[in-house]
């Protein structure tokens, strides 16, 4: 399929499921939906450097903050005072920009490490950012920061309804990108990097170069994921923003999806982000976190390539499969580098 | 700023202090990812576990923390050496440790930190012993007994485990897993074995550490992420794996943090590390005693 023909076939999708909660009527549904869409978002830019490349990413919330806080320090500047809203697509291409380009940043001092560095920097990039934060008192430090949201808004009427379809575009982008990625040269590239970096670099791949453009294009598109977030929350504040639940999902979603393509993240982000709306409402907040990090455990242990691997799986049905011939292998011959 | 030479000195001896503890902390990921290569992003989060421990003893025992954490240990060993055949048999022996390995780790810090929360709640907790509270002076200098205390038992583990490594057969095995695995086999040693040994001791180490930062801070179920920048900075400065190198690494760095708390304010300091891990990585990634 070419990828002007998917990106219109989601965006009649994301068309139809705007009407259908219009329909509905109850302004609950953008709410939630909002969420679940900032997932999918989230999820499938960290699966195009977890998923295609292999490098795990734990500083999400990071990104995703940068991109929030973007928001705040522009509405401090301009919004407040002068009362010129600067729309909402403008917003998020700035906070794309910053996220991505601390991503770049980020992967120059550390992708030429070894993979576990930088997921270990990502971790600490996360606690460092929100200690700027917290110390910087024009976004609000750590009292937070008050964003008042417009009610309305031409010719969508109400605001939040706006703020769901324009998060539900972003995730037609972000899956638009990261099919086009998939089927492309770079695509394979962030493959053989994820399947052994050394052999890639040794064939001529620019190793580094290619790592460096997942890193930008994953934080950029977090970025723009976090950059509406003040605006839909009213209040914004470090702990939350920088809390751990975005990171943790945005790699549950993906592992428990399954990582290999554009479906995974987007199976688990619909899945997951709905479970946890439901679970939300119905159980408690803490109870319902608890229950991401037991299935990711469980899925990454149980069924290592997650949902999609799993209908394969099922579909192909083979007995001798590839994992089974590795591990014997292993078992075999030790752990030979 | 007022540069007051009080203040200096008194800041470079808590720093050594605070360091010690440090190296308590760190001594079981240097266990772990120096030695084993597992990168176990949740250990901080099975300090905050030996804390609570520690904590739940003391609050309704009565026991000392330090006491009631050495006798957790063998609990924590056997925890750590579950954890690692879950890891061992999931990830390791089918080659994937690199993405899902992560993330199993990556679940189990967020499990144990939201139980944690559910359990006890998020407050502050701390403990009661004869050691908190009172402080030694020595002219200028002021040492208080409750940094003082965790610093002098955290540099008595890391001498036994320094021994441990390098005087008995099963620690010079474990120095030797990290090497060579298949000529460990070849000696008749089941790699698998010490591997689950070592990493039984990294957690087990995490049950004292639990117990000193108790001591030392009330502790909440999130403060162990405060936790993570720091001891990677100080495995990794400390050249992976070396244990007199993750003292002084250890040393370095609660100097510097102390220092910028006394100058800057303490909000600052979270960023100190990942400034020292940052700087670290880009100049020398071998760290100070590189193996």
């Amino acid at each position: 399929m070419r990828t002007p023909i998917f990106f219109l076939i989601w965006l009649a999708i994301g068309a139809a499921v705007f009407a259908v909660s219009l329909a509905i009527g109850n302004d609950y549904i953008f709410f939630a939906g909002y969420v679940v869409m900032q997932y999918v978002v989230l999820s499938t830019a960290w699966n195009i450097l977890g998923g295609y490349c292999g490098y795990v990413n734990f500083g999400s919330a990071a990104f995703f903050a940068l991109g929030a806080y973007s928001t705040v320090a522009i509405y401090k500047l301009i919004t407040e005072n002068d009362f010129y809203r600067m729309p909402m697509p403008v917003l998020m291409l700035i906070g794309g920009m910053v996220s991505g380009v601390v991503g770049l940043g980020m992967g120059y001092l550390t992708l030429r490490l070894r993979g576990a560095f930088f997921a270990i920097a990502t971790l600490a990039l996360a606690v460092v950012l929100q200690t700027l934060v917290v110390n910087w008192d024009f976004v609000g430090g750590s009292r937070g920061a008050y964003i008042i949201r417009p009610e309305q808004i031409w010719p969508i009427g109400n605001y939040v309804r706006y703020l769901f379809l324009i998060m539900m575009l972003l995730a037609v982008i972000a899956l638009t990108i990261a099919r086009l990625i998939e089927h492309s040269r770079l695509g394979y590239g962030f493959a053989s990097i994820r399947d052994d970096e050394l052999a890639a670099e040794a064939s001529g791949v620019p190793t580094l170069r290619l790592k460096l453009i997942a890193t930008t294009i994953s934080g950029a598109l977090m970025g723009m994921a976090g950059a509406p977030f003040p605006y839909y929350i009213g209040y914004l504040q470090p702990s939350s923003t920088f809390g751990l639940d975005y990171a943790v999902n945005s790699i549950a979603m993906p592992l428990i999806g399954g990582t290999t393509s554009w479906t995974g993240p987007l199976i688990g982000a619909l899945l997951l982000g709905s479970l946890q709306q439901i679970a939300t409402v119905t159980i408690s907040s803490a109870v319902n976190l608890l229950i991401v990090g037991c299935v990711l455990v469980i899925f990454v242990i149980v069924a290592p390539n997650g949902i999609v691997g799993l209908v394969h799986t099922y579909l192909q049905r083979k007995p001798d499969d590839f994992v089974g011939r590795r591990h014997v292998e292993a078992d075999v011959a030790g752990k030979v580098p | 700023m007022i540069f007051s030479f009080d203040l200096l000195i008194n800041a470079i001896v808590s720093g050594i202090l605070i360091g010690g503890f440090y190296a308590a902390v760190t001594s079981g990921v240097s266990l772990s990812f120096g030695i084993l290569d597992i990168v176990n992003i949740a250990h901080p989060a099975f300090i905050i576990l030996g804390s609570y421990v520690a904590y739940a003893a003391n609050s309704s025992l009565g026991v000392d923390p330090i006491l009631a954490s050495i006798v957790a240990m063998p609990a924590f060993y056997v925890l750590g050496a579950v954890v690692y055949q879950v890891y061992y048999t999931s990830f390791e022996k089918r080659g994937q440790e690199s993405l899902r390995g992560l993330a199993f780790f990556f679940g189990l810090l967020f499990i144990t930190e939201v139980s944690l929360v559910l359990y006890f709640g998020v407050d502050y907790r701390y403990v009661d012993a004869r050691y908190i509270g009172p402080s030694w002076h020595f002219g200028i200098l002021e040492i208080p007994l409750r940094i003082l205390v965790p610093c002098l038992v955290s540099l008595l583990l890391m001498a036994v485990l320094q021994l441990f490594l390098t005087r008995t057969f099963v620690g010079r095995a474990i120095m030797a897993v990290a090497q060579d695995q298949l000529a460990l086999r070849l000696m008749a040693v089941d790699p698998i074995r010490i591997k689950r040994i070592a990493f039984g001791i990294s957690i087990a180490t995490a049950s004292l550490a639990g117990a000193f930062l108790i001591i030392i801070q009330p502790v909440e179920p999130s403060v162990g992420r405060e936790y993570i920048g720091r001891v990677f900075a100080i495995c990794v400065l400390g050249g992976m794996g070396s244990l007199p190198g993750t003292v002084i690494a250890a040393m370095l760095l609660g100097i510097v943090e102390s220092l910028t708390s006394t100058f800057y304010g303490p909000s600052w300091a979270p960023a100190v590390s990942f400034g020292f891990l940052l700087l670290t990585l880009a100049v020398r990634p071998a760290g100070l005693l590189g193996r």
